[in-house]
């Protein structure tokens, strides 16, 4: 074992100190501000840019004294064999997961009352859902077949103005327009795939990116369809089977002899969304099993190899972008239905980033992963609405939704680098002869396009 | 080699890139239960006949045809160049161009299998999976395009377990049963090129390409190798072109040697007559014909 070098992490610490000074000189130590004649004058607050190089510098010299000899100890250990404990979590997560999200409303209703469940099962629940669907399905395209789409969003909006346009215009109701919503999804898939199957990674990537800026900026300018930025609102609400979520007689309480509140819609929706994202996954597992899958997989390893044992990688890849798209579509298309309103502001480039947030952070490929990641990532943004107790700590001039985004952004960097390939880091292989044995992540490939 | 056993046919082939020609006018044949070795210095080109081969690069000249059944067959072969398509059917032969076709339908349709010099496993993937790929379109049909797999049909199911039953076949036989559930890209590198091979295998080929398939190994893998190669001779009798720089496993294994020099076939025949073949021998030393007697002299050949 190698002895604590203290020279060299104090050398270490006065350089990131001096990074940091760089860094925030501008941004914290000048404040331009105005006086009593409404002029702008500089102001300096060099004791906070002190205080901050200061808590930088002694940050990563107690790494480097502390922290940095556990890790590298650590990894000198032998792997151990898991422990029972950690085997049995392995085994019932999914499972415990699955019968979890379908008593969360019960459960939420039990603890809070029918007046705030609504905001922890629409806020929380639909909303987090969406976005395992969405992640879930990108997963095909960027985790399995190793295809970098930065404009997975655009599907998304297709689908949703799908539903929209189709259901105000020809009344089609939500069930019908479900699957049509998910077939023009695909067909954009293919219509993507198509110009960029040459292209390979970082060029893919920017491809896909335009393609999410056009389908965007088609919404905004073609005023007469889309009605521009004002967006389509008053879209049709699903219906329980022709039965209106409504407080009038036909409605549903009123039908089924219930107390009318508007519970009962949330809970609808809660409950759909949850099973298309049940039904993304079930599908996505039973695609892996299948030559398709595989395929996707070795793609993702390999192009060439996989070219030369006689694989079409054109259609191959065409339909990684069909199913991915395919999904996008139907989440897209009970988006509009939950929000009655969507404009081309849900569908900035913003919401494909977070979707491939989503599929890295979770571990590329690994359901499981991306479930978690989404929880993370949309459940954490939307709990730091709710950190009042933070005022008891910081006083009662912090708001903590202002810090939301810097607390975010500090837990990714935390994630990074203690998990560089994302949550769950290996491969669950799609078949075996005796036993299922987990792939390490350093043997799989992250595709490049 | 007899005239009807001829499986490949290689004629006039030349590859241009650019200014560089690196392979120039080159015919040769292989045979059906043969061996045909491609040997020849660094950067003779080898490679080169068999990215053309197998379709991933276009010939600038010269045409490859690829014959499954009869051999009388072979008559039709200018009808099917001046048709204009890729194949031509008979009832009990088949006859392709392969430059007529992309590279996924040389292995698919014409059955013509490779490896690669860098070996090009798919790591992240298991054994088992490696060699379930290989097995790519037999299984898509049984899926039903997809569609029969995800309703879970029964058939697909059988398709899958004799697709897996062929794959445990070739791991006995190159001794990876015990592996078959381990990522590929664990596996020693001997290991990895036998697996190669073995995943080639499983595309049912007629024409196996093996480039440099001992490049690496030790001396007792590389006698392992020459037993799974005579092996595979024996019991499918397809054809097998060979790249290889190791003269023990050339002169041992090969029926057929075909030597390349700067992209022109400087010698065709047996082990024995290439073996003697000044011009070889000249090529290899990096001389001049006649200065041969005297540099071998020197070396103490």
């Amino acid at each position: 074992m190698s002895r604590v070098d203290v020279v060299q992490a104090l050398r270490d610490a006065g350089w990131t100190a001096l990074l940091a000074f760089g860094l925030f000189l501008p941004l914290i130590g000048f404040k331009a501000v105005q006086n009593m004649d409404r002029q702008l004058v500089l102001d300096t607050r060099f004791g906070l840019l002190a205080a901050f190089v200061a808590i930088i510098a002694g940050g990563r010299l107690a790494y480097s004294l502390m922290i940095a000899p556990l890790l590298a100890r650590a990894a000198l250990r032998p792997p151990r064999p898991p422990s029972p404990l950690r085997t049995a979590v392995a085994r019932w997560f999914t499972p415990f997961g699955i019968g979890f999200v379908i008593a969360y409303p019960a459960i939420v209703l039990a603890i809070t009352g029918t007046g705030g469940a609504v905001k922890w099962v629409d806020n929380f629940g639909i909303q987090i859902l969406i976005y395992v669907m969405l992640g879930w399905g990108l997963n095909i395209v960027v985790g399995l077949a190793g295809l970098l789409d930065l404009g997975y969003a655009a599907f998304y909006a297709v689908g949703a103005y799908s539903y929209a346009l189709i259901a105000k215009n020809f009344g089609l109701g939500f069930w019908e327009l479900l699957p049509l919503a998910g077939m023009l999804a695909a067909l954009w898939g293919i219509m993507l795939g198509f110009p960029v199957l040459r292209l390979r990674g970082d060029y893919l990537a920017i491809v896909t990116l335009a393609f999410g800026e056009i389908i965007r900026l088609v919404l905004i300018n073609w005023v007469h369809v889309t009605n521009g930025y004002a967006g389509i609102s008053a879209i049709p609400r699903p219906t329980f089977f022709g039965i209106p979520f409504t407080a009038g007689d036909n409605g549903f309480a009123a039908v089924f002899g219930l107390e009318s509140t508007p519970m009962y819609r949330t809970l609808f929706l809660y409950y759909v969304i949850l099973a298309l994202a049940l039904l993304t996954a079930f599908v996505t597992q039973r695609l892996r099993r299948l030559p398709v899958g595989r395929a996707w997989e070795a793609l993702r390893e390999d192009e060439i190899a996989c070219r030369s044992l006689g694989i079409n990688t054109t259609n191959t890849k065409l339909t990684a972008f069909a199913m991915g798209a395919m999904f996008a579509g139907f989440a897209g298309s009970f988006f509009a239905a939950r929000q009655g309103f969507i404009s081309p502001e849900s569908f900035t480039f913003l919401e494909s980033a977070t979707i491939v947030a989503i599929v890295v952070l979770g571990g590329m490929g690994s359901m499981l992963g991306v479930a978690i990641a989404a929880i993370v990532m949309i459940g954490g943004t939307e709990i730091m609405r709710e950190l009042d107790f933070l005022k008891q700590i910081f006083g009662e001039t912090f708001d903590p939704t202002q810090y939301r985004m810097l607390i975010f952004g500090f837990f990714m960097v935390l994630i990074m680098v203690w998990r560089p390939r994302g949550l769950i880091v290996t491969r669950q292989p799609s078949v075996f002869l005796k036993e299922r044995k987990p792939v390490p992540a350093s043997l799989v490939k992250e595709g490049r396009g | 080699m007899s005239a009807r056993d001829i499986v490949l046919r290689v004629e006039h082939l030349t590859m241009r890139f650019g200014g560089l020609v690196a392979v120039e006018d080159l015919s040769f044949a292989a045979a059906r239960g043969e061996i045909t070795a491609l040997i020849g210095p660094n950067g003779a080109g080898k490679t080169t006949v068999f990215n053309c081969i197998t379709s991933f690069y276009k010939p600038s000249e010269g045409r490859i045809a690829l014959l499954h059944g009869d051999g009388s067959m072979w008559r039709e072969l200018d009808v099917l160049t001046e048709s204009g398509t890729r194949r031509r059917q008979r009832h009990d032969a088949v006859l392709y161009l392969l430059e007529r076709m992309p590279e996924y339908l040389v292995a698919q349709q014409a059955r013509v299998a490779r490896t690669f010099q860098n070996i090009r496993l798919f790591p992240g993937m298991t054994v088992l999976e490696n060699l379930l790929v290989a097995q790519h379109n037999v299984l898509m049909l049984a899926s039903g395009f997809t569609l029969f797999g995800v309703l879970g049909l029964p058939s697909y199911r059988a398709a899958e377990r004799a697709a897996i039953e062929k794959a445990r076949l070739w791991l006995d036989r190159i001794g990876l049963t015990e592996r078959a559930d381990s990522p590929a890209g664990d596996l020693p590198y001997g290991a990895q090129r036998r697996l190669e091979v073995a995943r080639a295998m499983c595309t049912d080929p007629v024409l196996l390409c093996l480039d440099e398939p001992a490049a690496g190994l030790n001396p007792r893998e590389s006698a392992e190798l020459n037993e799974l190669l005579l092996a595979i001779r024996a019991e499918f009798g397809i054809a097998i072109l060979l790249i290889e720089h190791d003269m023990s496993v050339v002169m041992k294994i090969s029926d057929h040697i075909v030597v390349l020099d700067y992209g022109v076939k400087i010698a065709d025949g047996t082990p024995q007559q290439v073996r003697d073949d000044p011009g070889v021998i000249a090529a290899y030393l990096g001389v001049e014909g006649e200065e041969v007697a005297r540099v071998e002299a020197e070396v103490g050949l």
